[in-house]
């Protein structure tokens, strides 16, 4: 429960805040969503005002300059690394004909977990979908550790997760079509899941064909 | 006003989360996280205790709502109850609507006093009788037994909701209700459980997109045709069902412009509305933010008539209160019976009333070892810097986990409830 009183690891000023209280804001309001994200089925009001609160954090930072992309001051982290995550945030290309919820499960881990490294792109997952079964483990720190976990169980644990899918992605993609564009009032999953086909719109994305191939090579085990 | 003087209060196992009277005051229902209901009952007043105002004792218990798994989802449905809303009464039985965050179910709450005796193939205690031993025929009659009182679920409204119930309301036709979660609001007919209609739809086409979600949602209490629905952006909007059958354009748009003085990284979320109630009269519209609560005439979109400071201290705090998440909680509202005085909560189990005649305000508290029944509850004062007198309670010394989110008046009389976390308190204004 709450101790009584407050804890004063927050400044009490309310004047505007100063770069250094903003980073700490913006830290703070990433890491409660990411918490979010870990609940099987996240409050959405208090997601969208903390969601809300990022963006103008970065919307503030971006004005004064001062948000620049991630540069060496990432230490420990290839920058392969910090590419892939980029791309993956950016082009949902594999990401979209995914019907099953673990597949979907993974694109929403992987898109939420490097939302401190790319400006602009906001995580849709948080609010996508229920993100259910996350709970077993821990979340994933990093790309690294998602991959890390996929390649030593070997390629079929990916074949698992993809295994629902079936077919070739232009008969889901047909699936899919056909009931966007037949009833609106289907049932909610697929709803969810046409708006995952739709790639989200991210921003400064530098593609890097090379790099995007080489994840889906890994993911999809051809 | 007078200070309420009388306090009775009960002990329940989980955390209070909703209070609501019925129409008349004679009952008074709570729900809590463990998915139960508890009706209350004024006693009758007595010719033999004139000074003794009637008190109200448990009347009914029930499990309306039980955990569910969403197989599909692979989610577990809280089965906390987060309103309740009495329908009108039309004949003995008392009826009333609890939601939990994705089904609404219509229990009926009747009196047994009497039963039937004598059956010819029964006896007295239900074993079936050899049809050998019967040598005369007896018409059964009816004879009094002790009081039961039993609820019973009439009505299960579900699988309409994707998002979490945050209100349901009983439209003044008595026919029809809505329900609002985050993105939807449905309308219901009564007899129908297995449809319902969709009036407002917030949902984007890209989720990502979303930026605004319902807190709120209720019927005018006259006019069939209009409710009103706020915002996470701190905007209410008036619909009129007659205009289109998806009320997706609103009829008005209550938004106050921003204080740009008072502008910071906060200013969205405390700004989102956490309750909305239409006066008895349906003229105004009140509604309830995390440090104010404004009072809107329906002929004034442009800025509230009213506003209210309901814990100003807490101003300077935010940066820590959205570190601890209080930010994010959810206060009630209430308009006394004649729409003269409004109540909310706060914290420390603090409470307070506004006199929108006399501008007077009084901060009270809702705690055992403050108050014994019949004392008269002393007003508390928050001391926001410099000296602290006798008395007063320091910012930094409030308790942030006693919080008073759900509050009730009576619809004439001055007696209130209020839920301080699993505790009922029920005031009463002072006799003569």
């Amino acid at each position: 429960m709450l101790p009584r009183g407050l804890k004063r690891k927050c400044s009490e000023d309310e004047a505007p805040a100063g770069p250094l209280q903003r980073q700490s804001l913006l830290d703070m309001s990433l890491a409660k969503l990411q918490l979010c994200h870990m609940l099987a089925e996240p409050n959405l009001c208090r997601s969208v005002l903390i969601a809300n609160t990022v963006r103008q954090i970065q919307e503030e930072m971006t004005q004064d300059g001062s948000w620049s992309l991630p540069g060496p001051q990432t230490a420990g982290r290839s920058p392969r690394d910090r590419l892939v995550s980029t791309e993956v945030l950016c082009c949902s290309a594999w990401a979209g004909p995914a019907p099953a919820p673990d597949p979907a499960d993974l694109a929403s881990a992987l898109q939420a977990v490097p939302a401190t490294q790319v400006p602009g792109a906001m995580p849709g997952g948080p609010w996508d979908r229920a993100v259910p079964g996350e709970s077993q483990g821990g979340f994933p720190r990093s790309l690294d550790q998602v991959f890390g976990t996929l390649e030593s169980q070997g390629p079929g644990t990916v074949e698992e997760l993809l295994s629902d899918v079936g077919g070739s992605y232009c008969d889901l993609d047909a699936v899919l079509m056909g009931v966007v564009g037949g009833a609106k009032s289907g049932p909610e999953g697929l709803e969810t899941f046409a708006s995952v086909a739709a790639p989200p719109r991210g921003t400064g994305c530098k593609a890097d064909l090379g790099e995007l191939d080489h994840v889906v090579e890994i993911l999809v085990e051809t | 006003m007078n200070y309420p003087d009388e306090i009775t209060y009960g002990n329940k196992a989980d955390i209070i989360s909703t209070v609501e009277f019925n129409h008349t005051g004679e009952l008074l229902a709570t729900g809590d996280k463990g998915g139960r209901v508890v009706i209350f009952q004024r006693e009758q007043e007595s010719k033999n205790q004139v000074h003794r105002r009637g008190e109200y004792n448990v009347y009914s218990t029930f499990q309306s709502h039980e955990p569910e798994f969403d197989y599909l989802k692979s989610l577990e449905i809280e089965e906390k109850i987060n309103k309740i809303r009495w329908l009108p009464q039309q004949n003995a039985a008392y009826f009333l609507l609890s939601t939990n965050d994705k089904t609404v179910k219509l229990w009926k709450v009747s009196e047994r006093d009497k039963r039937p005796e004598g059956y010819n193939l029964k006896d007295e205690e239900g074993r079936l009788r050899d049809p050998a031993t019967i040598t005369t025929l007896r018409v059964p009659v009816l004879r009094p037994m002790d009081l039961m009182v039993e609820a019973t679920p009439r009505r299960v409204f579900a699988n309409a909701h994707t998002y979490h119930i945050n209100s349901i309301s009983v439209n003044s036709d008595y026919e029809t209700y809505m329900s609002a979660d985050d993105l939807r609001i449905n309308l219901w007919n009564f007899e129908i459980t297995n449809q319902s209609f969709n009036i407002v739809d917030i949902k984007p086409a890209n989720m990502e997109e979303l930026t605004e979600v319902i807190t709120a949602a209720e019927f005018h209490p006259h006019h069939c045709n209009t409710f009103v629905y706020s915002s996470s952006k701190g905007t209410i909007r008036l619909c009129d069902m007659r205009a289109s059958a998806l009320c997706d354009r609103h009829t008005k748009f209550f938004e106050e412009p921003e204080d740009p003085s008072n502008r910071s990284f906060f200013s969205e979320i405390i700004s989102s509305i956490s309750d909305v109630k239409f006066s008895h009269s349906g003229r105004c519209i009140m509604t309830r933010d995390y440090l104010t609560v404004k009072v809107w005439d329906l002929n004034m979109e442009n800025r509230p008539v009213e506003t209210y400071q309901v814990h100003d201290y807490l101003r300077s705090k935010l940066c820590s209160l959205y570190e601890n998440d209080c930010i994010f909680d959810k206060f009630e509202c209430v308009w006394n019976g004649s729409d003269s005085v409004i109540m909310t909560g706060s914290y420390n189990n603090f409470f307070r009333m506004f006199d929108r005649n006399t501008k007077r305000d009084v901060t009270l508290e809702a705690s055992r070892e403050n108050s014994k029944p019949r004392a008269i509850l002393k007003p508390r004062k928050v001391c926001v810097g410099g000296k602290r007198r006798k008395d007063e309670i320091s910012v930094d010394s409030l308790d942030f986990s006693k919080k008073i989110l759900h509050t009730a008046w009576h619809p004439s009389e001055n007696i209130i409830a209020v839920a301080a976390t699993n505790n009922l308190y029920i005031f009463q204004d002072k006799v003569n």
